[in-house]
């Protein structure tokens, strides 16, 4: 099967003369879970707005298998890696917005809010205001509404990164299930080792400045995700490679 | 902290209490001192009236003091409300231009640091009187509209636009129509609710500047005008060494002043009162 995106000889420089990303080659496979593993300022989030077609890369190309030239954006979902809710709009306003952008009613709207929230399980919050929110709650928010497009494409720029450890643990093992329910795909952006191998079915290691794929590394798609997963031994030893393919990537004499 | 439950009720509502009584206790205290110095000391009244005297003129002076009221009242909520009305309008117009933007807002900036007292009079010279100190008032208020609207429209988010860039931006190649309809539309699901709180901080401003636009632009005009707001109130006792009735003026125009604070802020917080933190209530 053709992958849904591929990424080929995609570069970034920017205006300042900054070059962000050269020379990435890279398959999307549709289904799949990958991770984008670097560190810091490598370009990770420039990678995922290219992908997103929020910015147009300097050099190479991004191509859609099916209807190259389309406009895939209302198959795209984008989470950030804050929750980025409008603080006026309750709940249910905030996951119907790209609905509501599509110019829908919000009584259109209303089936897929609910659905979006059902998924996330906030439906009984539907009318509170991000302010009553907590982080992880506002997390989920934000996820609701990237899902309710339906996307065929989940791009998540770090989502979890400023929860706690529990929460996060939660709602990696959320993102899972939605990731089985929806048998969407899911470009998933961390600087962390171990939430990558939990997550993934690949992960594709970056170099920094300039950001280039370093190494990918598979994870068994059909391994069972939960807490054994992550006390075992298998776990472990992934952890260890991915942690020394980011080392090699990051190369010996630089400072980290 | 916070603390749980019915004891955070009612430390809420004695600091509420206290919040109204306090003053409201130094106050008192204040104008029984004074009248027991203007009594005691024997001050003539045309020197400092004693605010029993003020109270009195009041009643007896009410009609003229409730026309003047009437006038000044009236000078200033229509300067505020096409203060609110032009600022907002212009604000809009030069977040979705660039042009205007770059054409007008150097000019709406030397108008506003133009002081209105050497203005006022030759808004005089040019326009009927009502309307010349209708015009001040509106100078004066006009600007904090638009400098807080114009800043409460910027302050979107970037994420929150990059998400309207993703979803709601026109496909392909866009034409000018479709790049103006999508800024539109930026505007009023993004920029309009971003902006409502820095409006009402102006708005609450625009509010006490209003009436001091009027009050300056009737003390312009003086004597030499047929008008009869408060300030020619109080300029024409202060020729006849009406004192007493000075300060009643006074105090109408300062009860005015914080008539329009507290309805500004009444609408600020009934509008921000469902996710702004300014409108929610403090919990200590
Ligand atoms: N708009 C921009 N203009 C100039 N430099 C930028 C811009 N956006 C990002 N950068 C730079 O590009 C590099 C990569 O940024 P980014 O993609 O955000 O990294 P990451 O998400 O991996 O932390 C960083 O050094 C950042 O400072
Ligand atoms: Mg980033």
């Amino acid at each position: 099967m053709p992958p849904l995106v591929s990424l080929s000889g995609v570069a970034k420089t920017f205006a300042n003369g900054l070059k962000a990303l050269d020379g990435i080659d890279l398959d999307i496979a549709r289904g799949e879970f990958l991770s984008l593993l670097g560190p810091s300022g490598c370009g990770k989030s420039t990678a995922l707005r290219i992908i997103a077609g929020l910015t147009p890369p300097t050099a190479g190309t991004v191509a859609w298998s099916d209807a190259p030239d389309g406009d895939h954006r209302g198959e795209i979902g984008f989470v950030f890696q804050e929750p980025t809710l409008m603080p006026w709009a309750d709940v249910a306003g905030n996951v119907g917005l790209p609905l509501r952008l599509r110019g829908q009613s919000r009584r259109e709207a209303w089936p897929r809010i609910e659905e979006s929230l059902e998924r996330v399980g906030l439906r009984e919050f539907a009318h509170a205001y991000p302010g009553e929110l907590s982080g992880g709650m506002s997390m989920r928010v934000s996820i609701a509404r990237a899902l309710s497009l339906r996307p065929k494409l989940l791009l998540m720029d770090e989502p979890f990164a400023a929860l706690d450890e529990i929460t996060r643990f939660r709602l990696n093992d959320d993102l899972l299930r939605l990731h089985r329910e929806l048998g969407c795909t899911v470009v998933f952006v961390t600087h962390s080792v171990f939430e990558s191998v939990y997550l993934s079915h690949r992960i594709a290691v970056m170099t920094p400045r300039p950001g280039r794929i370093a190494a990918t590394l598979a994870v068994d798609p059909a391994q069972r995700r939960d807490e054994a997963f992550r006390s075992s031994a298998q776990y472990a030893s992934l952890c260890g490679k991915a942690s020394r393919a980011l080392a090699d990537a990051s190369g010996p004499g630089r400072p980290s | 902290m916070r603390r749980a439950g019915p004891g955070r009720d009612r430390a809420q509502a004695r600091d509420a209490r206290l919040r109204v009584a306090l003053p409201l206790v130094v106050c008192i205290a204040g104008l029984l001192a004074w009248e027991a110095y203007v009594r005691l000391a024997a001050v003539p009244p045309y020197i400092l009236p004693a605010p029993t005297l003020i109270a009195a003129t009041l009643v007896t002076d009410r009609h003229i003091l409730l026309a003047s009221w009437l006038v000044t009242l009236e000078t200033a909520l229509l300067g505020l409300g096409l203060a609110v009305l032009g600022g907002v309008a212009l604000a809009v117009a030069l977040s979705l231009s660039r042009i205007v933007e770059y054409a007008v807002y150097p000019l709406a900036v030397a108008l506003q640091v133009t002081p209105v007292v050497a203005v006022a009079p030759l808004l005089l010279i040019y326009l009927p009187e009502s309307v010349a100190v209708l015009a001040c008032a509106f100078v004066v208020a006009f600007f904090p509209i638009l400098s807080n609207t114009m800043l409460g429209l910027q302050s979107v988010d970037r994420n929150l636009l990059e998400l309207f860039a993703l979803y709601g931006q026109p496909v392909g190649r866009s034409t000018a129509a479709a790049r103006f309809r999508a800024r539109a539309k930026a505007l009023w699901h993004l920029r309009r609710p971003a902006a409502l709180p820095s409006f009402l901080a102006g708005l609450r401003i625009a509010g006490g500047l209003s009436l001091i636009g009027a009050v300056v632009a009737e003390m312009a005009a003086g004597s030499a005008g047929a008008s009869s707001g408060l300030a020619y109130r109080i300029i024409e006792s202060q020729y006849r060494l009406n004192i007493p009735r000075l300060f009643a003026a006074l105090v109408l125009l300062i009860t005015t002043g914080i008539l329009i604070y507290l309805l500004t802020s009444a609408v600020s917080h009934r509008l921000l009162r469902r996710w702004h933190p300014s409108a929610l209530t403090p919990e200590r």
